[in-house]
């Protein structure tokens, strides 16, 4: 194994830079070392001014969302050796506005979020406060996997049709609003129904799959998009034969 | 101009979301803010893995729970305090389910619970090992549904405004454009979380640099119980990363690199087969981690390039139960130390974890200085004493981040207005230092921030570690006070506005060396062994002189002040702790 590796970084610095730029360099090669270790190596030892978000260092908080060779990966996750002998190339995610370096704007989502009501809506089968819902495995087993999001957009990063329709909700939102919508204490279904159904909802999403591809969560939001399209399909055709009453 | 809302809530962990719900459930007429220096779901609450402890089962009880956190305290918390906390904990995890939190359940439908370290019942909730994940990621879309909570997110505090003795507000910067501005309040809660980066070896996240105990500190108010931080015995070499204590909960066994389980040659029980409550591997934090280093003066701990370690074993548990009810450390193992616990041997070794110490709060997280609550890892109310219990932290930060929010909404509305022309000017003065520092640290000839960050955690390590005595604890103290003023002249590369992450990185440092300071002067002052402070030159535990809270604070020269405040115990007079007899 060498004992160094090249990390080339996409650099933009909005008050000096009029457009991106590559700066290269060199840090040690070690087994251990995620390419966030990498990067740190550069901030700490080599130049101070890269930047970028990181927090936990254990894949679970969700900041260190980046392109690495052309992928979307959480650099914490994501280990330098696997590039030997290198050059890695680290880019900010894809689809997003760039704040500065690695860091993007991610104010989008943050703001459509809460339109899928991504929260627990009682109904009238609410326990008392001091009993809790009966929920078996079995029940959670039908939404568990979309509780596992944590919103680290690489997702979002590799959607094509985010990238050529800003304005879908997009694949994370719509796995938290499923989420809900199959936890069985949940009754929010139908406050849910106009955003997720809507031309900016599920039905904007061509089923590329590459969601899925790119979560380290095994959320599977395209699975999540692709089963409330049934349903909405489904609801619809009851719409539409049924009187109203019936529905 | 600045912005003004009733509250503002320094932190969008657990403590600081529960705490803005209360607030907005009390009284919806206020207007309350989280400032948060990242997303509230990227705050570490979201790293905590194991559980969250509450009386569940009809063959527990408060009491029960109560006596474990008493005696795993080593008698230095306050017992009305806890019996408030038991009571109450199992309130807030059952509305947390209400609120959606996805708990492990039995076959049956009901909340399952699991062991865990120095309890004597079975009685931590648990989502698998992603507890907090869970716990913060349910807190923050329940918060989302609760239109009236401004959020300031990825907004730096740097300063509280004190005006007439009275707590007026904070000074913040906004990461994405360097906007400083000065946010006036009524009353303000810090909830910024621990402290585990003054150590250089830790499970806590980048953030947890203690930004609100220093901030806090600077201000006036007291500091309590700062000598006692917890190691974990069960952190990955190199990374630091935490195993959780459920996976010896589940049965997973402490080997030295013999093969022995070295916990029965240090009063924790015998070992058997299946796990035995509050006995060798489910004993308290500190013994655990303390007879690792026995073990390892003994020759007995294996060496690795990353230090001395033991072996955790899981091997006997089987890949059902491990992806079952362990599955992030299956994944954390395979990917940072790229192992399978199914069928290898988990090195580990102790990890700075945890900090029982902070911010001196009352029972309904007031500070003695008017206007400042807080509440979670951040303050010390205390129910920790000289030692948390695993599983106690996740319920403390919900009640007692709720009991600061219904507090603070009953002092908003009684607290006379204040005139506000004062407080902006100082946040203006605030706004021209941090404006000198970004162009005055922009100079070739002054030492990187890294390497001073670097030295103060191996400092912090060498003299305030497991084990300290007078003379490690005097030469961290000695050292720490050169390298704050090496600090004075250290330089930044980045002299930019926009998301300027290294001066962050400068403020969280100042705070750390302060933080680190108060760590150390109160482990000097306490000459006794209790808990996670252990004197080598005062081994034993001295109720008479030091059954009592330490409590630093600043004195205007800027030099600390040492005192000491009763502990208050209800039920429970001071006892031996017993473990596995
Ligand atoms: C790996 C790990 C596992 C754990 N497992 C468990 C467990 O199983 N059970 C248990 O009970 N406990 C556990 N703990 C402990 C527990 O997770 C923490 O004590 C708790 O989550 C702290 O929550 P908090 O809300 O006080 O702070 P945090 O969640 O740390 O939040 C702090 C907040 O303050 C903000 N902040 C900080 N400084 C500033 C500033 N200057 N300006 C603006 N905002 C700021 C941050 O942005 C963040 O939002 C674990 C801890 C670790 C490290
Ligand atoms: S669905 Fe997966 S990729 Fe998308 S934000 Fe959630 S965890 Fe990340
Ligand atoms: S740093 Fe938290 S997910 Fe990578």
């Amino acid at each position: 194994m060498p004992e160094t590796i090249t990390i080339e970084v996409w650099r933009y610095r909005p008050e000096q830079d009029s457009e991106p730029a590559w700066d290269s360099y060199e840090v040690p090669l070690r087994k251990e070392w995620a390419v966030l270790d990498g990067l740190n190596h550069i901030k700490d030892q080599l130049d101070g001014t890269l930047s970028y978000r990181w927090s936990c260092r254990m894949g679970i908080c969700g900041s260190c969302g980046m392109t690495v060779n052309g992928e979307p990966k959480l650099s914490c996750s994501t280990f330098l050796t696997d590039y030997a002998p290198g050059p890695v190339r680290v880019e900010p995610m894809r689809n997003f506005p760039v704040i500065r370096d690695l860091v993007v704007e991610m104010g989008d989502f943050m703001a459509k979020l809460p339109t899928v009501k991504p929260w627990l809506v009682s109904g009238d089968d609410e326990p008392d406060e001091d009993a809790e819902y009966l929920q078996t495995p079995v029940e959670m087993d039908d939404y568990k996997r979309y509780s596992m999001c944590i919103n680290c957009m690489l997702c979002y990063s590799a959607c094509p049709v985010y990238a050529l329709d800003p304005e879908f909700i997009g694949p994370a939102a719509i796995a938290l609003a499923q989420r809900y919508n199959l936890d069985s204490r949940d009754a929010g279904a139908e406050d849910r129904r106009d955003v997720l159904a809507s031309a900016e909802g599920v039905w904007a999403c061509t089923f590329v799959g590459e969601c899925s591809v790119a979560c380290p969560k095994d959320v599977d939001p395209a699975g999540a998009i692709q089963r409330y399209k049934l349903t909405a399909a489904t609801k619809a055709v009851k719409d539409l034969l049924l009187p109203r009453g019936a529905r | 101009m600045g912005a003004w809302h009733n509250v503002v809530i320094i932190g969008g962990g657990g403590a600081g979301l529960r705490a803005a719900i209360a607030v907005a459930e009390a009284n919806p007429k206020l207007t309350v803010a989280i400032v948060s220096k990242v997303y509230p779901m990227r705050s570490h609450t979201v790293s905590a893995e194991g559980g969250a402890a509450a009386v569940a089962g009809d063959d527990d009880s408060m009491d029960e729970h109560a006596y474990d956190t008493v005696s795993g305290s080593d008698w230095l918390c306050d017992q009305d305090a806890v019996e408030a906390f038991v009571v109450e904990a199992r309130k807030e995890m059952l509305r947390l389910e209400h609120w959606g939190c996805p708990w492990s359940r039995e076959q049956d439908g009901r909340i399952a619970v699991r062991a865990f370290g120095g309890m004597k019942k079975k009685r931590t909730w648990f989502a698998a090992d992603k507890t907090g994940f869970h716990l913060l990621h349910t807190l923050f879309q329940t918060a989302l549904s609760y239109t009236d909570i401004v959020r300031y997110d990825e907004w730096f505090v740097t300063k509280l405004l004190v005006h007439d003795g009275r707590v007026r507000g904070v000074v913040a910067v906004e990461l994405a454009t360097g906007r400083v501005e000065t946010i006036v309040a009524d009353a303000v809660i810090v909830c910024t979380g621990g402290c585990g980066r003054v150590f250089p070896f830790t499970t806590n996240a980048n953030i947890k640099t203690g930004d609100g105990m220093a901030v806090a500190y600077q201000a006036g108010a007291p500091l309590k119980d700062m000598e006692f931080v917890q190691y974990h015995p069960t952190g990955l070499p190199f990374t630091g990363i935490l195993i959780t204590e459920a996976a010896r909960a589940e049965g997973g066994r402490l080997l030295n690199k013999d093969g022995y389980r070295y916990l029965q040659d240090y009063d924790l029980g015998q070992p058997t087969d299946a796990p035995v409550l509050r006995s060798m591997e489910l004993g308290p934090r500190d013994r655990l981690s303390q007879a690792f280093v026995h073990e390892m003066a003994k020759g007995r701990t294996a060496e690795t390039e990353a230090g001395h370690v033991v072996h955790l074993d899981l091997r006997h548990l089987g890949e059902k139960l491990i992806d079952e009810r362990l599955p992030f450390v299956r994944e954390l193992c395979a990917s940072y130390q790229n192992i399978d616990p199914v069928h290898e041997l988990v090195p580990v070794r102790p990890v700075i974890h945890y900090m029982m110490g902070g911010i001196h709060t009352d029972i309904n997280g007031a500070t003695p200085m008017t206007g400042l609550y807080a509440a979670g890892e951040v303050a010390c109310v205390s129910i920790n004493g000289a030692n948390r219990l695993g599983s106690n932290s996740l319920p403390e930060l919900l009640v007692f981040g709720a009991r600061a929010g219904r507090a603070v909404a009953e002092f908003v509305a009684t607290v006379p207005g204040a005139a506000t022309a004062p407080v902006l000017a100082q946040g203006r003065d605030e706004e021209h230092r941090l404006e000198r520092e970004l162009s005055e640290r922009q100079r070739s000839d002054g030492e990187r921030i890294a390497d001073i960050r670097t030295e103060m955690q191996e400092t912090m390590e060498a003299g305030a570690g497991i084990y300290r005595d007078e003379a490690s604890l005097t030469k961290a103290l000695d050292k720490l006070s050169e390298l704050k003023t090496r600090f004075a002249h250290a330089s930044m590369d980045d002299a930019s506005r926009t998301f300027n992450t290294e001066l962050i990185a400068m403020l969280e440092l100042s705070g750390m060396l302060d933080v680190a300071s108060c760590i150390v002067a109160s482990g000097l002052r306490r000459e006794e062994s209790r808990g996670a402070h252990q004197r080598t030159d005062f081994p034993d535990r001295n109720d008479e002189k030091y059954l009592a809270h330490s409590v630093i604070s600043r004195k205007p020269d800027g030099e600390w002040r040492v005192e000491y405040l009763p502990v208050t115990i209800t039920r429970w007079p001071p006892g031996e702790r017993v473990y596995g007899r």
